[in-house]
């Protein structure tokens, strides 16, 4: 059989600089800034003390308090962003085959806090401290089930994980999923919840991240010269994907569409970026002959760009390779400058705002750019939003490991 | 005692299952009556034995079913 198109019907997005979609595109397209001081404890020994942080965030506002107890955080996160999603398709759940539902929800960590309260009532009260809900709790492929059990979807039902690239992957394997006729409908994207004690330490061991405590709300600088490191975020992104002719029979609202993807490793280090980008050109690369587009085509880059010293300028060099001299015609920006590197959401939070982007005809600012490293010598969008007509957008994620996914949204036309 | 014992479970009982207290009767039954599912009841369990520092075993908690079953069980294994 030929294949299929996918579009986007519905959007979902749980983010630090709003609570809901359309909140998130407002924040966006301000400059809005979700970065504060961690207060859920206390930080005083930590390197880093502050992350981009979901406001006011009550799990009981969501769900009654025996689920809110059952559900860790990144499952919470997930669900409440795909329930937006697919209210924002305005889907008729009495009426859909949920046989044709896939749910592909992935997270980069899974349930970290479970994992370390858990931990902490094995070292208290041995083998019989641990909950029973310890393991559906902790594992990454949770969220999808649990929107599954939710909702009665019964088609393909996992998740990718391939940390920071995770939610761009699953969104890639529910474009498939669509494409190649396993369903008609996908509820994908990611979700991540790793503002804990355990998170900050670990990533601050790895001396990733930002540790500007005087300034947090200037922490998140990609492409800046006196950058120093990512900022933790927490939150979800989801779309409903929908094959192009089941949406154009109901009559519903094509955000943009998934054009193609492109997956790769780096094949270099755990944790560092390949500084000749080979792996990140294969990614950009394969995306774009998926999409079957070349590199003039591409008006919109939303860039992984997590404000570390050696990605920012691997990346930018690469997309100079890739691009030529196109490159400095393409609206380059790192939302991550606003709602923070959200690990395993932030493919999908990342591509929210870039289909967003496409849909609007503008392209949300990197703020904080206020110095710009010229080793990092792109248009990044810098501090105010751009006023674009993008028909093709490029969304990259890469994950430690050396996971990189590309993914290509295009403009809906008939 | 035993009406400390049971205002204890009736404490645990309301928080982990998050029902209201007045549902929490004597007779009410964990499953049938207060929603639990198989991992509910196991929890229920270890929060009994943390509670009241005692250890339940699994022969005797395959017997407690209600809310009535675990106050006698727990006021006898406690007087």
């Amino acid at each position: 059989m030929s294949t299929r198109r996918v579009v986007v019907t519905g959007i979902g997005a749980l983010t630090p600089i709003g609570k809901t979609a359309p909140d998130f595109w407002n924040g966006l397209v301000s400059g809005k800034n979700g970065v504060r001081h961690v207060e859920h404890f206390d930080t005083s020994d930590f390197a880093t003390k502050f992350a981009a942080q979901i406001e006011d965030y009550e799990p009981t506002d969501y769900f009654d308090r025996k689920e809110a107890r059952r559900l860790d955080k990144v499952a919470q996160y997930g669900i409440i962003a795909s329930d937006e999603a697919i209210e924002d398709s305005k889907l008729d759940l009495d009426k859909i085959n949920k046989d044709e539902v896939a749910v592909l929800v992935g997270t980069g960590i899974g349930g970290m806090e479970t994992f370390y309260n858990q931990s902490v009532s094995f070292h208290e009260h041995g083998p019989r401290g641990v909950s029973p809900f310890f393991i559906p709790m902790l594992i990454p492929d949770i969220v999808s089930g649990q929107i599954s059990i939710r909702h009665g979807f019964r088609g393909p039902n996992f998740c990718a994980v391939s940390a920071c690239a995770t939610g761009s992957h699953n969104i890639g394997l529910a474009y498939d999923a669509i494409r190649h006729g396993q369903s008609t409908y996908a509820i994908a994207g990611g979700t991540e919840a790793p503002v804990t004690r355990i998170g900050i330490s670990g990533f601050n061991s790895m001396k990733a991240m930002s540790t500007r405590n005087d300034s947090p709300e200037t922490a998140s600088r990609p492409f800046d010269k006196d950058r120093d490191g990512f900022v933790l975020g927490e939150g979800a992104g989801i779309f409903v994907l929908e094959e192009l002719e089941s949406a154009l029979e109901r009559g519903a609202r094509i955000y943009g569409e998934i054009a193609g993807y492109g997956f790769s490793a780096d094949a270099y280090h755990i944790t560092a970026p390949d500084p000749d980008g080979n792996g990140v050109i294969l990614a950009m690369t394969k995306a774009m002959e998926a999409a079957g587009i070349k590199p003039e085509d591409v008006d919109h880059i939303n860039m992984h760009g997590t404000s570390t010293p050696l990605g920012d300028v691997a990346e930018s060099n690469t997309i100079k390779k890739v691009f030529g001299e196109h490159a400095e015609k393409i609206n380059c920006n790192s939302t991550k400058s606003m709602h923070g590197h959200t690990l395993g959401a932030a493919g999908a939070i990342e591509s929210i705002a870039s289909l967003l982007s496409i849909y609007h005809g503008m392209v949300p600012p990197t703020i904080n750019l206020e110095n710009q490293d010229p080793e990092c010598d792109l248009n990044y969008t810098a501090n105010e939003a751009a006023v674009r007509d993008v028909e093709y957008a490029l969304n990259n994620a890469f994950g430690f490991g050396g996971h990189n996914s590309t993914l290509v949204l295009k403009k809906y036309k008939d | 005692m035993s009406q400390d014992v049971e205002s204890k479970v009736k404490a645990i009982i309301v928080d982990k299952l998050g029902v209201d207290e007045s549902e929490v009767t004597a007779d009410a039954n964990f499953t049938n009556d207060l929603g639990a599912d198989s991992l509910d009841t196991v929890e229920l369990i270890m929060e009994f034995e943390k509670e009241f520092d005692l250890s339940i075993p699994d022969e005797d908690a395959e017997n407690i079913a209600t809310v009535g079953d675990a106050t006698t069980y727990l006021s006898g294994k406690l007087s």
